[in-house]
């Protein structure tokens, strides 16, 4: 009943917002009911925790004829991607309240709904259901991007829509295509699809649809080109949204989906996955490296980050998925930490140029340390959450292949390089014309802080928690390719 | 039966209404007339009774369609309030004409002859000439008009050939006995019956315009008066394409595999040409003209697939795409009137200025981009479910290809109403016209989130 009113709570809470007219109540509404939300997932955690391998199932027919049924259930990977989303919303939602954002009620609105959508997308048991969340998660998205969004949005919002509509359609032909070969009676539920019977030829064209859908959401080099640019247009909330929880509907999704339905073809094409990952971790660090927009480096690194955790995850050994689970958490927690800082930086001083930026040190103790601490999560330094996860991963694809783990270890060097450069040319040195009346942290940005630094060392110190949580489930997914 | 004696009973019964000069009572009796003709065609449901010596035959097929057509026709007449506001000629002529191409859709939905298919085609053609004209003072509609009736008595002439040359073949308009007939020659099918059965083909893919016989359709929707174009997108596309599809199902089964290539074909074109040549389009009227297009080819492919899930996917698509069509339509009313135009700049800032309509048209281009949890995806979804099961995986992902080019077009009015600055008009709509257009948008999310209602039927 839990994960039922996990989904349903958030979209209830978003229609209420649309009937509320002043800002300050909106904005405090929003922040509670979020609260409620992660109130919520946390009794969910407590409940999985106590008694284990109940799934908290929830089950009622919706189109029987169809095979499709209402199934929503967490396993140990799903609950920590509700707490993930859960969590993250309402640090986002506090975030956003130094901004005057036209049309309030609508804002938050969009960013219940798509909470609503993302919860529903990491706890749907049903193959179309999923799908259905997956493409609802976009229509809020699409929308805070493009209304909220700065320069040029027009044209980015519509590459990023149109970029991952059509990935997904190929996955709900695939996910039909799968309905017709799982046993009698054909149904979506997602025991079934595992146990669907397919060609080996069947297999690789699934994988290819579903690779598709997911490769795009993460992004995966190649199919990266909207994200730079969508990520960097976006508004604040609507960066830390999509970096933060919406890319790992799309690792979730392989973990979930494509490793045990099509697991022949999984092992087949996973050199492939990985090159593409390790191709787009060089390459995307080399062009974070080059960048003089703040969020833009961000952007950049956020898909170095994930190609490694793509590459992970292809490895297909137990470690490397442990890592995967673990770092799509402390990736979504020190993406947006970082975004807020660049953020609250703009704020204050009108730009988020590097080289237009300096000293901010100096004048604003509080803001440099806080951004230290989420660096050094995000380059990975040991005892942060950072290292916990890539240290797995980096483990995992060294047992697959000593070379690719040599390349990809690069990630860590690559992003020292890129965020600590960043964080020398903007809180180091000589203060510039615009930082020279840069104010620190207010006690309220201060609050905005204080979860994600606790988290970061959490993860990073006592990670065992989040790990064993996961580990009976990845290991029950790693079986499928045996 | 009922259906049609209702309907034209009510036809003329608004003839009489104009010569007693009782304007104002027309829409009302209207409404509550095509309200007791709903009931009375529902009561005919789990009944399969034959008219005239199987000139009509009356099923749940037949029930379920006429219904949507009928409750389509309802939504349309509905906004004739507004649309026709301040015009002071007397308008029992338009709703009569209007009325009697309903019922040869209904016609159409139910025949068991060929005589009684073109019977009912004919009824509906004729009546939808003089609806295309009956802006007068309007040069477009003029030309929508003489389009639509050249084209169309020739290609009239086409089904009727197509007629004669089965029963030339077979010996009988009767869709049984057709039926008897193809079984038995096993295969060996006379040219002369071939060619009569792809004439057919040829005269229905006409009225629904699919593609290569689309070409009249854009000009046409674009000259005639708007309220009717969306009876021409909605009503006419449902009774032509179930007429196709029940006499494929009935009487051409057997021989599938001559028509299907044929049909499949066609099915891809319409999609990708109608989808690609929509982006293109510079205003809403002809966008969905082309959306229309795009439209009767995925409806195409429940005619392909056949199989028992066609009648039930069908029945979803052609319902949820009439009311997402129609609201499109309503909101495209209001546009033309504030305007004088439908450029997609008219739209420009109608999020601001008027968030209602704006949202009605919002969900309306969403469901029909198919995006879920809306109508248009489960119906899409349904239909893909359909045709995948025949194993038709090519003909699905050349209409996902299609669904993916659509988003192209279909977002355009989102991006105009919700990024673009306004240009100071605010649309003035009454109360009962907000209502109607909340009301098909409630159908539309309502639809999507319990189709079970709808495909558990046929």
């Amino acid at each position: 009943m839990l994960t039922v009113i996990l989904i349903l709570f958030p979209l209830a809470l978003s229609l209420i917002l649309l009937a509320i007219r002043q800002e300050k109540a909106i904005r405090q509404f929003a922040l509670a009911g979020s609260l409620i939300e992660f109130g919520v997932a946390v009794a969910a955690f407590i409940q999985y925790k106590t008694s284990c391998h109940c799934n908290l199932l929830f089950s009622a027919d919706w189109l029987a004829t169809l095979g499709v049924s209402l199934r929503f259930g967490m396993d140990g990977i799903s609950l920590l991607m509700v707490m993930l989303t859960t969590f993250l919303v309402p640090v986002i939602i506090l975030s956003s309240f130094n901004h005057a954002y036209e049309r309030p009620s609508a804002f938050y609105s969009l960013i219940l709904l798509m909470e609503m959508a993302l919860v529903g997308v990491f706890v749907a048991f049903d193959g179309l259901i999923f799908y259905i969340f997956w493409e609802l998660a976009l229509i809020p998205a699409y929308f805070i991007c493009a209304v909220w969004g700065g320069n040029d949005r027009i044209r980015i919002t519509f590459k990023f829509f149109i970029f991952t509509f059509v990935g997904s359609l190929f996955m709900l032909v695939a996910l039909i295509y799968l309905y017709f070969r799982t046993p009698f009676p054909h149904s979506f539920d997602f025991q079934s699809l595992y146990s669907a019977t397919l060609t080996p030829v069947e297999q690789a064209w699934i994988f290819a649809a579903f690779f598709l859908a997911f490769a795009i959401k993460i992004p995966i080099f190649p199919l990266h080109t909207w994200q730079p640019d969508t990520y960097t247009v976006a508004p604040a909330a609507g960066s830390m949204l999509l970096a933060g929880i919406m890319l790992k509907m799309g690792i979730y999704g392989m973990i979930r989906w494509m490793i045990p339905i099509c697991h022949q073809a999984v092992q087949q094409f996973a050199p492939v996955v990985i090159i593409l990952s390790i191709t787009g971790i060089i390459y995307a660090s080399v062009i974070a490296i080059r960048q003089s927009d703040m969020k833009r480096l961000v952007a950049y690194s956020s898909i170095a980050h994930v190609g490694l955790i793509a590459a992970g995850v292809f490895a297909l050994t137990p470690w490397a998925m442990e890592g995967a689970v673990i770092q799509m958490v402390s990736h979504g927690i020190n993406i947006v930490g970082l975004f807020i800082v660049i953020d609250l930086i703009e704020q204050r001083t009108g730009s988020r140029t590097i080289g237009e930026l300096g000293g901010i040190a100096l004048k604003a103790p509080r803001l440099a340390a806080v951004f230290m601490i989420i660096l050094l999560g995000s380059i990975a330094l040991p005892l942060t959450n950072g290292f916990t996860g890539e240290f797995l991963l980096l483990l995992g694809l060294f047992e697959y292949s000593k070379i690719f783990a040599a390349i990809a270890g690069v990630t860590i060097i690559f992003s020292a390089v890129y965020m600590l450069w960043m964080y020398q040319r903007t809180m180091l040195g000589k203060t510039s014309e615009a930082t020279e009346k840069i104010s620190d942290l207010s006690l309220a940005e201060t609050v905005i802080f204080i979860p994600l630094v606790i988290m970061i060392f959490w993860i990073g110190i006592f990670p065992g928690l989040f790990l064993d949580i996961a580990l009976p489930d990845v290991m029950q997914i790693l079986n499928f390719i045996k | 039966m009922t259906t049609i004696i209702s309907l034209t009973i009510l036809g003329i019964f608004v003839l009489f209404l104009g010569i007693m000069k009782k304007q104002s009572w027309l829409l009302p009796v209207i409404l509550l007339g095509l309200v007791v003709s709903m009931v009375l065609t529902m009561r005919d449901w789990n009944t399969v009774s034959h008219y005239y010596h199987d000139m009509i035959i009356v099923d749940n097929v037949s029930v379920a369609f006429s219904t949507v057509l009928i409750f389509s026709a309802f939504l349309i007449f509905s906004l004739a309030a507004h649309y026709y506001r301040g015009v002071q000629r007397p308008l029992d002529d338009i709703y009569g004409v209007m009325i009697f191409a309903l019922t040869g859709a209904v016609m159409m939905t139910s025949y068991g002859n060929l005589i009684m298919l073109f019977l009912g085609i004919e009824t509906l053609s004729i009546a939808l000439y003089v609806l295309a004209g009956s802006h007068k003072e309007a040069i477009t509609s003029n030309e929508a008009t003489l389009k639509y009736f050249l084209l169309g008595s020739f290609l009239s002439g086409f089904l009727l050939f197509g007629i004669a040359l089965i029963y030339g073949s077979s010996g009988s308009f009767d869709l049984e006995r057709i039926s008897v007939y193809v079984a038995t020659c096993a295969g060996n099918y006379p040219p002369m019956f071939l060619a009569g059965l792809f004439l057919l083909i040829i005269g229905l893919a006409f009225k629904i315009a699919i593609v290569p016989f689309h070409f009249w359709a854009p000009d046409v929707y674009e000259g005639t008066p708007t309220l009717l174009t969306a009876f021409m997108a909605t009503v006419v596309k449902t009774a032509s394409i179930i007429a196709m599809f029940r006499f494929f199902s009935h009487t051409f089964h057997g021989i599938h595999g001559v028509w299907e290539t044929t049909i499949w074909v066609m099915a891809a074109f319409t999609i990708l040409l109608g989808n690609l040549t929509g982006v293109y389009q510079p205003n809403l009227k002809r966008m969905l003209a082309y959306s229309s297009i795009s439209h009767s080819g995925y409806m195409l492919l429940a005619v392909v697939a056949f199989s028992a899930m066609s009648n039930s996917a069908l029945l979803l698509y052609t319902l949820s795409y009439s009311i997402a069509t129609i609201s499109a339509f309503g909101i495209l009313i209001l546009i033309r009137e504030a305007h004088g135009n439908d450029y997609f700049s008219s739209l420009n800032g109608l999020g601001k200025t008027n968030p209602l309509e704006a949202f009605c048209l919002t969900i309306a281009m969403l469901s029909l981009a198919g995006i879920p949890p809306l109508a248009g995806f489960m119906a899409k979804y349904y239909l893909f479910t359909t045709a995948l099961e025949k194993g038709l995986v090519w003909l699905v992902i050349v209409a996902v290809a299609g669904s993916a080019i659509s988003v192209a077009y279909y977002f355009k009015p989102i991006i105009a109403m919700y990024l673009k600055n306004s240009n100071g008009v605010t649309l003035r709509v009454e109360t009962p016209y907000k209502v109607h257009l909340l009301f098909m948008t409630m159908l539309v999310i309502l639809i999507g989130l319990m189709p079970f209602l709808l495909i558990g039927l046929l």
